[in-house]
């Protein structure tokens, strides 16, 4: 084993999506890697290719040429062996609606390889720590608020204990108190279990929060990647760096702001 | 390749045991049966959809006996010939739309994009999903069976009941890729697949004697009901119920069923392998309709 395989390695990775007579180019020459028990945050505006990304990390969309590596496990080639290592949580919370929150995560549990005992008590004590009481585990998911759904979904996607955790906008439409919730969790989480944790968003506030590294996404290509202090040195001028709000930042290096929707296929 | 030997994550399998592999399936079966008690009142509506649709066809047979078109034990054979239509027919449609519902509804759910990427190989998850349909199906209609029958007086005092369950249980294995191959057609295409599904189920009706004998049909129309595994097991569990056929006078319709098992369970698992891989180039596999 060579410590220095990174947990995730995007290499020359380009896809372009044509729905009916249009050509959207999604994703142009990605590249960065993402060293081991790091947080790495991705932050793009809607539709800057986020979303396409985290699909193809997660082995749902297949690039059109690059290369995916987790934990030096080819996404393509080695997919059974990179899904054992990856889970996901969405913006869209995605669950069965019509069962419970247990029962959810149950079957999710076992398709990761948990047995329904170990699945049944792990989940319980997830979603117990999210803040979720016996009666709202017990709750059908559609009885349950967005801000409930979402924390079902992060324990959905810490259950297994995942080497690489892609979180692809996790706080989205929550509210504060939420937020903080979910932000709190996944940094215990993140430290107890030396996971590595990919974070999409366009909150910049929770990528500072969260993030050891972030890089800037705006059509389809990375224009800037560093650590929070050493992209707002990089547009500094001999400015104080804690005087530079990171949203500045953002739009001095991209000529965007990370508010502006881009043309889009599935962002 | 890598070992995660300095990470206090278990290395990653290459294959999973047989165990493993058993308890992947049963997830399906188990969340199936979960969504299944939730849905009540939809298989109240499907139960009551079976029964009325049992009752209104094995009804036309007894209205012929009534206006002496059919008498003594034609009449009766009439009856049972039905019957056992409308039974297997209720048994069949169950397995193939809880099989080919198999992208539908987590599309539906929104769930397709966490069950796929989850490290479940195919296998297990069609023939966990097919389980469920057959366990499904026999349910639903024995429930049909009971409410029905009491309904005609019907003679099967020649039928052979062993034979009968395994002549189910072949047939229901030769149907099992019938369903995975319509359950393709959702991932091939998002916005018409359902409905593509229940064109290929009312071919499947029309062509394989459910309400009456193949011999019926035009002849290309009876050329094209060899194609279909529904066809030998109407035909071979008509003979067992209504004329007591032994298991070596249907031996030849359970070969055929067994081939069709063999032959379309393995292909429709690739063909399902390859409609994915080509929904995940296109973008396919999270578009709705």
């Amino acid at each position: 084993m060579r410590n220095s395989t990174p947990a995730l390695l995007v290499r020359d990775v380009s896809k372009t999506f044509t729905p009916g007579r249009r050509r959207i180019r999604a994703l142009d020459d990605v590249s960065f890697e993402v060293a081991r028990g790091s947080i790495f945050g991705l932050i793009g505006a809607n539709g800057s290719g986020k979303s396409t990304l985290i699909r193809i990390l997660s082995s749902l969309v297949l690039a059109d040429r690059g290369e995916v590596r987790v934990f030096g496990y080819d996404i393509d080639r080695d997919s059974l062996e990179a899904r054992q290592l990856i889970n996901r949580v969405s913006a869209d919370p995605s669950f069965f609606r019509q069962i419970t929150a247990l029962e959810n995560l149950l079957f999710f549990g076992r398709v990761y390889g948990l047995d329904g005992r170990t699945a049944r008590n792990r989940s319980a004590a997830i979603l117990s720590r999210l803040g979720l009481e016996a009666d709202q585990q017990r709750a059908m998911v559609k009885e349950l608020s967005r801000g409930q759904q979402q924390k079902i979904a992060v324990a959905r996607a810490f259950l297994t204990s995942p080497a690489l955790m892609l979180l692809d906008e996790p706080t989205t439409g929550l509210d504060p108190r939420s937020k903080r919730e979910v932000q709190r969790f996944i940094r215990e989480v993140q430290r107890e279990h030396d996971a590595t944790i990919l974070l999409t968003t366009h909150d910049m506030a929770e990528a500072e929060a969260l993030c050891d590294r972030v890089a800037f996404l705006v059509g389809g290509r990375i224009v800037a990647e560093g650590t929070p202090n050493e992209l707002r040195g990089a547009v500094a001028n001999g400015r104080p760096l804690d005087a530079i709000d990171m949203e500045d930042v953002f739009m001095a290096l991209t000529g965007t702001s990370v508010d502006d929707d881009e043309d889009t296929f599935d962002d | 390749m890598t070992e995660l030997t300095d990470l206090r994550f278990p290395a990653p399998a290459r294959r999973f045991p047989v165990g493993r592999q058993l308890n992947l399936g049963w997830a399906f079966v188990e969340r199936q049966t979960n969504l299944w008690k939730r849905h009540w009142a939809w298989e109240i509506v499907w139960l009551v959809y079976g029964v009325v649709n049992t009752l209104a066809i094995t009804f036309i047979a007894k209205q012929l006996v009534a206006d002496g078109v059919v008498k003594g034990r034609q009449a009766s054979d009439l009856i049972l010939f039905l019957l056992i239509g409308t039974l297997v027919w209720a048994y069949l449609s169950a397995v193939l739309d809880d099989i080919s519902l198999v992208v539908t509804w987590e599309r539906w759910e929104g769930t397709i994009e966490h069950t796929l990427m989850a490290p479940v190989p195919r296998v297990p998850h069609l023939v966990g999903t097919a389980v469920f349909g057959v366990l499904h199906g026999i349910v639903r209609t024995v429930l049909i069976m009971a409410i029905a029958l009491p309904f005609f007086a019907i003679d099967v005092s020649h039928a052979s009941w062993a034979t009968a369950v395994i002549v189910i249980a072949v047939g229901s294995l030769s149907l099992i890729g019938l369903g995975i191959l319509t359950g393709v057609l959702p991932l091939l295409y998002p916005e018409r697949g359902e409905q593509l599904s229940f064109m290929v189920q009312a071919v499947v009706l029309l062509i394989s004697g459910v309400y009456y004998s193949v011999d019926t049909l035009p002849s290309w129309l009876r050329a094209a009901s060899h194609l279909s595994p529904a066809t030998y097991l109407l035909r071979a569990l008509r003979h067992v119920l209504m004329r007591g056929a032994t298991l070596g006078d249907e031996a030849g319709d359970i070969a055929i069923m067994a081939a069709f098992a063999a032959a379309l369970i393995p292909s429709s698992i690739v063909v399902f392998c390859a409609a994915e891989r080509w929904a995940k180039k296109t973008g396919r596999l999270k578009r709705q309709g």
